[in-house]
């Protein structure tokens, strides 16, 4: 510990390269934090995928409909807790890029299977009783300025109304949040009941069910039993844990996660090389100190330990910073408006990156200071 | 005059001393020039994707080529068309006359799943149930093995980018979706286009099994000439039985495009601006340092009465000419790995899968040597006047 004001002394002094070798660190850092974060966002709603939902689709494809009988069949299917079917809206809010989804659902079911979803008492209440109520998600809300009371005008592209109108009028009586990090609070929620009886053509049909079953280490089995028993009917099913429901639609992005992969890699190996470059050139101009600093009675393990700090100070320090960055950058939420929906750092990818800081200060670090620890003090006290 | 002739060799003499003993000065050069080639690699790699996707869509609209969904559809995929609008449609003026009457195909476009060959989990792929003119239609269609599906059988075409990117579409070979078999007898090229991720069926057979009667979604139409596009838009706009949206079949792709391409280029240009950052400290310290090892030499020629000036261009040449190689190398990088790379991902607006094929233009290869470049000027700036400013007397005295 007593020897951090002669790392730190070191460290200051050539200030202007120290500074520039930290910025390129800091500038890894940030990259690191914000890839980390573009992958969460692209795949990592996997990561939040309750363990204990299943979904339930047509099994040609997720477009054709399911009847909503199948409902009250689920519900008597052993295993099965609670059933919430939901249905594709896709209406467009004033400009098609302002995306965002709408689904009709049965309300009370929705907080049953959604527990993540968190709704104000009295907001709840209105939701539970008025046929004509939305809520939305808090993102979405803030993203166009809605405040609960507001009416919002939809315009539909698939559910023309009975009066051949595509012009669908929401109350906004609740705006949700979430009670953990990353849950998409993008969708709009409205009742089924409204939905089904103002639409054309379409009654009685449902896009998708969701279920929630008693315990998730029976879950091939109950979506077994589920395809079977609507096996050779006009509309079989496809049914899936959300987890692998999510992650096969992430992958129909196509491999993000490979190429954040490989750009992180080649990032750091750059910095790297800078940083290693630097920290060799710091070392080779003090060498005669570093022979004296010998003569003085220093030891070889002492020298190697005092460069492998300085690096990792540096490293460290740069890391620190960068992710830091990248974190308050990742709290500004989806830099895409509305395509990202959970764009957040994780902790885990935090602490990843605090030991790649580290990982590269030694790095970068061992081979000068290996060379340091191995100079003959006479010859090095002679090389100047 | 001679003052400005003098400055000139000045400069000429101390660059070329500067380039001449990078040799010294190899490895912190290296570490530049790999700093920017990782760069400009990485950059143009994914602008490449942004740049591969765009051109699929730009070369699916043919300009004599109309498209007319139902009002308020922002994709194919949730029109609607009676058919009595289809029989307007085709008798309406300004349409293509073939052998066979009007060139029109009325077409439905549905979602199935297959398997993804890299990923090996189900995706959305689309399937396009469509008329007798469809190749009348879209002229750049050919098959390129096996042979065009019977009318009246459960037989479909996949497009050259479909059967690469999915399992199990090898001419011969069947699938089943729920109850219905079907038998893959061909694969089609479609020109680069859209339609080459699509697989083919006769759109009589699709529509019972999808309960869709005899409406369809979409209508494609041949025009007479590319001017012709007016003529039939209004024809169809005013009259009064009809609530129908029509665009240039190159429009609306174009659009359809928008939201992958935004998405690309927004990540893209992000990368790029912090690699961009973080690339120039890089260069900044290779400066430095270069100008640090020849702190003599520079005070001895500044003894020798060369003016600060040179001394500047020198240095700013030394890192220009550095990132040049490193843009050059990236640039190349980019080239050989991701030109023509195939690959395909989720179109938002059609749910649906699209294939295409990264397109490293020269174009974009330019943009990221130009972006080098201005990396190496930022970069070399403050050691450049660093270097000039040094004072000679104390310069001489260090080591």
């Amino acid at each position: 510990m007593k020897y951090l004001p002669l790392v730190w002394r070191n460290l200051l002094r050539r200030k202007t390269r120290t500074l520039f070798t930290l910025l390129s660190i800091v500038m890894a850092f940030v990259l690191f934090g914000i890839l980390s974060a573009l992958n969460m966002a692209f795949a990592g709603n996997v990561e939040l995928a309750g363990n204990d939902r299943l979904i339930i689709q047509h099994k040609v494809s997720l477009i054709q409909l399911l009847p909503e009988s199948y409902r009250a069949r689920l519900e008597t299917t052993p295993g099965v807790v609670d059933v919430l079917h939901q249905t594709w809206f896709g209406g467009i809010y004033q400009k098609p890029s302002n995306f965002f989804m709408q689904c009709p659902v049965i309300p009370e079911r929705l907080l049953k299977i959604y527990t993540e979803y968190v709704l104000p008492d009295d907001q709840k209440k209105a939701w539970l009783t008025d046929r004509t109520c939305a809520i939305v998600g808090r993102q979405t809300a803030t993203r166009f300025g809605w405040k609960v009371g507001d009416r919002v005008p939809i315009q539909a592209t698939i559910w023309r109304k009975k009066n051949n109108s595509l012009a669908w009028e929401f109350n906004i009586c609740g705006i949700f949040d979430a009670n953990r990090k990353g849950v998409d609070t993008t969708p709009m929620f409205f009742n089924y009941d409204y939905f089904d009886e103002a639409r054309f053509f379409g009654q009685g049909n449902v896009g998708w069910y969701v279920i929630r079953i008693n315990d998730p280490a029976r879950a091939p089995e109950i979506a077994k039993a589920i395809d079977d028993q609507f096996a050779n009917s006009p509309a079989e099913t496809k049914t899936t844990t959300e987890k692998a429901f999510l992650t096969a639609f992430a992958k129909q992005i196509g491999d993000i996660g490979a190429i954040i992969r490989a750009i992180v890699s080649a990032v750091f190996f750059t910095i790297l090389l800078v940083a290693a470059n630097t920290m060799a050139q710091s070392v080779r101009e003090r060498t005669s100190e570093l022979a004296v600093l010998k003569t003085l009675g220093f030891a070889d393990s002492l020298i190697l330990l005092l460069v492998l700090t300085e690096a990792s100070v540096l490293a460290v320090l740069g890391g620190a910073i960068g992710l830091g960055l990248a974190w308050l950058f990742a709290l500004g939420g989806d830099p895409t408006n509305g395509m990202l929906p959970s764009f957040f750092l994780p902790n885990a990818d935090l602490a990843r990156g605090v030991l790649y800081a580290l990982l590269l200060g030694l790095t970068a670090g061992i081979l000068p200071a290996v060379q340091a620890m191995r100079l003959r003090i006479v010859d090095a006290l002679r090389r100047t | 005059m001679t003052g400005l002739l003098n400055w000139i060799t000045q400069v000429i003499a101390v660059t070329a001393l500067n380039l001449r003993t990078i040799r010294q000065r190899i490895v912190s050069s290296l570490v530049a020039v790999v700093g920017i080639a990782g760069v400009v690699a990485v950059v143009v790699a994914v602008l490449s994707m942004a740049e591969g996707f765009k051109k699929t869509m730009a070369t699916t609209g043919s300009p004599d080529t109309a498209i007319v969904l139902r009002a308020g559809a922002d994709s194919e995929m949730v029109s609607i068309m009676m058919r009595d609008d289809v029989r307007v449609v085709a008798d309406a003026p300004g349409v293509r006359r073939g052998a066979g009457g009007p060139l029109t195909s009325a077409e439905l476009f549905v979602i199935v799943d297959l398997p993804k060959r890299t990923t090996n989990t189900q995706a959305n792929v689309p399937l396009r149930g469509v008329g007798p003119n469809a190749f009348g239609v879209r002229d750049r269609m050919k098959m390129i093995a096996g042979r065009m599906f019977q009318p009246g059988q459960n037989e479909l075409i996949a497009g050259r980018g479909a059967a690469s990117q999915f399992v199990g579409l090898e001419v011969g070979r069947t699938i089943t979706w729920s109850h219905n078999t079907w038998t893959v007898v061909g694969i089609f090229d479609a020109g680069g286009t859209f339609s080459d991720s699509e697989l083919w069926c006769d759109v009589e057979i699709l529509a019972p099994l999808y309960r869709r009667g005899k409406s369809r979604q979409t209508v494609f139409v041949k025009l007479e000439t590319p001017e012709s596009f007016t003529r039939f838009k209004d024809a169809l706009t005013t009259d009064p039985r009809l609530n129908l949206k029509v665009l240039r079949e190159s429009d609306y792709y174009a659009e359809q495009a928008q939201m992958v391409v935004t998405l690309i280029t927004t990540l893209g240009t992000l990368i790029a601006v912090l690699m961009g950052v973080g690339a120039v400290f890089g260069a900044v310290l290779t400066m430095y340092s270069a100008v640090s090892a020849r702190t003599r030499e520079i005070a001895t020629l500044r003894a020798l009465g060369f003016g600060g000036g040179p001394v500047v261009v020198s240095v700013l040449t030394e890192s220009v000419a550095l990132s040049l190689v490193g843009g050059v190398i990236g640039g190349g990088l980019a080239y050989a790995g991701f030109n023509g790379f195939q690959t395909s991902t989720i179109n938002w607006q059609t749910f649906s899968q699209v294939a295409f094929a990264f397109a490293v233009t020269p174009r974009l290869v330019a943009t990221g040597v130009m972006y080098a470049l201005l990396l190496g000027l930022f970069g070399g700036l403050l050691p450049a006047i660093k270097a000039a400013r040094m004072p000679i007397v104390s310069a001489l005295r260090e080591l």
